[in-house]
């Protein structure tokens, strides 16, 4: 694995008027990890992922992504990321193509890229034949794979994804991971946030938010030996239980 | 620009795809304007008139041939005394009587005053009025024509109108229609657009995008501004067609006016889609702050030089207020822009001010 390193945080902080929504957090991603970001609701994971994207302003500490500091080259770091919100981000009154062209379009790609990797797309995906379908008419499975798709369209160096796999069947996230290990030996770096421990497994390396501060990580099986147990569900709800009351799933 | 360009056919596309919305947009301001346009004038068509003329001259028959001519006038009674007026008055009959002085062609020949009385059913004040105004404005055009040939006619009473000699209460009325009508059109539809972006989580990609500000918000209110523009033009139409509205000034500069005043109320919706996240909420700020303020405080049908001065400062903030005063001066008095230089100006500063707004909310978001 490279040591290069893609985000960097250091004692970074947001708060909302009394309330710490993250607090004093460190972290380092190298290039081309795939780096799960774990928590309860509420933990604070959502909000570090829109520091480091650009759509929240830090409190304080610092914090780099792709090289360039969040609070003065928020430009520079719309170019090198790609984001996947847990709300879907496709248009559904568009058709798949469309979709496709229009994130073209406001990425800056040229007529001929964009066709090349929509075609690209359509066929990993399998969608040739519904690729003038309205997005509203496909399965979830499908829009939430195209949604990556789209995410990863102009090539970014990062890529950050809010639970993606959120009310998607088994087979289709698992479907989902073999894209994202696919996007990770490509060379893209992977944030990902999840409420799935099986999918914490496929992590290189795991934070585990509680209350707004990082309270373990490192690889999945460090975890497991730090907290003696071989379960991450049993790491996450002993650490997550004490402070916020309640075990998450 | 590539990717403005994208944004405005994907706006395009959600328009195009959206049928039910688009008919609503592009017919209900037409469909408004009609309903208005009849409910609230105050003129009444088909007049039932009663003529007194004690002694038929070549004067009173010219003046009630005109008045029969008018589509105003309905002549239901010639008599020669006012015994019966009341009676027809009272049941309905008659609506308004015109009476003519004895000798009246004779009076006027020898210089004297002739005396024609104009009577109005006054238990509808605002119709009567206009009634009597109706067939005022015939007896006075009748006796310019006499004075003409003759000086020193003179027939009483007498009464001027400014502007619009046969007082069609629809004249004023459209113009102000135009304003409420496309302010409501323009502010609902870019706050609900945006709004409905915020709640699908579309707009949260488009915020991580390399997209500006500005660019988000030129993709919105463009495509908005061209259907205002139809909207606009339909209604200028129609206005000529069905309520016969003259149109006495420059088309080319009432629609450049329309179209600034769209983009004024168009950027209003931004900043309230901005400060809101639901689209249910954005509509309910969206119809609160468009159609009250210019129903009630534009001019459009309280007239505002009778207000109270608190509310005639206040109306000074709607932008509707300007654009009426701009729309009925170029269809009504055919003003040019050398003229109207002032109320044009405060709309561009509006403008200014609410897409200035509206894009720093956005930048805040941002951050």
């Amino acid at each position: 694995m490279s040591a290069e390193i893609a985000i960097q945080a250091h004692e970074l902080t947001r708060t909302f008027g009394s309330f710490t929504a993250v607090d004093h957090i460190s972290l380092e991603v190298r290039t081309g990890e795939i780096f799960g970001f774990l928590g309860a609701n509420g933990a604070g994971k959502t909000t570090a992922m829109r520091m480091f994207i650009g759509l929240l302003a830090p409190s304080s500490g610092t914090a780099t992504v792709a090289g360039h500091d969040v609070y003065t080259q928020s430009e520079a770091i719309k170019r090198s990321i790609g984001y996947m919100s847990q709300r879907f981000s496709l248009y559904e009154d568009l058709t798949i193509r469309e979709n496709i062209r229009l994130y073209g379009g406001i990425y800056g790609l040229a007529n001929q890229d964009i066709r090349d990797r929509s075609r690209q797309i359509l066929a990993r995906l399998g969608m040739e034949q519904s690729a003038d379908t309205q997005v509203r008419a496909i399965p979830l499975g499908w829009r939430q794979k195209l949604s990556f798709s789209v995410a990863l369209l102009h090539r970014p160096r990062i890529i950050f994804l809010d639970e993606p796999t959120g009310g998607v069947d088994p087979i289709t996230r698992r479907q989902f991971w073999e894209l994202i290990y696919q996007a990770a030996a490509d060379g893209t770096t992977v944030l990902v946030t999840t409420h799935y421990m099986d999918e914490a497994e496929y992590c290189d390396r795991i934070s585990i938010m509680v209350a707004g501060r990082i309270g373990a990580m490192g690889t999945p099986a460090e975890l497991k030996r730090q907290f003696d147990t071989d379960s991450m569900d049993e790491v996450f709800v002993r650490l997550a239980r004490p402070t916020t009351g309640a075990g998450a799933a | 620009m590539k990717a403005l360009l994208g944004l405005l056919s994907k706006e395009v596309r959600h328009i195009l795809r959206d049928r039910r919305t688009l008919a609503v947009v592009v017919l209900m301001p037409v469909v408004q304007v009609i309903l208005f346009g009849f409910a609230i004038r105050t003129d009444v068509k088909d007049i039932k008139l009663v003529i007194v003329d004690p002694s038929p001259d070549h004067v009173t028959l010219e003046i009630r041939d005109r008045l029969e001519a008018s589509e105003a006038f309905r002549t239901v009674a010639v008599l020669r005394t006012t015994e019966t007026l009341d009676r027809l008055f009272q049941r309905g009959d008659a609506q308004e009587a015109v009476v003519f002085e004895p000798r009246f062609a004779t009076r006027l020949d020898r210089g004297l005053p002739a005396r024609v009385q104009i009577i109005a059913d006054a238990t509808e004040p605002n119709t009567g009025s206009t009634r009597q105004n109706y067939a005022l404005s015939v007896i006075r055009t009748y006796e310019r024509e006499l004075g003409a040939g003759a000086p020193g006619v003179h027939i009483v009473p007498r009464m001027r109108m400014r502007f619009d000699p046969t007082a069609e209460s629809s004249h004023l009325f459209v113009p102000g229609l135009m304003a409420f009508v496309l302010t409501i059109i323009s502010a609902l539809m870019t706050a609900i657009s945006l709004t409905r972006e915020k709640e699908t989580g579309t707009m949260e990609a488009l915020l991580v995008s390399p997209l500006r500000p500005a660019q988000i918000i030129l993709g919105k209110v463009l495509p908005y501004l061209a259907i205002g523009f139809v909207s606009a033009g339909l209604v200028v139409l129609e206005a000529r067609v069905v309520f016969d509205v003259p149109l006495r000034g420059s088309v080319v500069l009432l629609l450049g006016e329309a179209m600034l005043f769209i983009l004024v109320s168009l950027s209003l919706g931004m900043l309230i889609s901005a400060r809101t996240s639901s689209q249910r909420v954005a509509m309910m700020a969206a119809m609160l702050g468009t159609m009250l303020p210019t129903m009630l405080l534009s001019g459009f049908i309280f007239p505002i030089e009778s207000m109270p001065e608190i509310l005639r400062w206040v109306s000074n903030v709607i932008p509707a207020k300007w654009f009426v005063t701009i729309a009925r001066s170029i269809m009504l008095k055919g003003t040019g822009i050398e003229y109207l230089w002032r109320e044009t100006l405060v709309l561009c500063g509006m403008a200014v001010v609410l897409l200035g707004l509206s894009t720093k909310s956005f930048h805040i978001r941002l951050e």
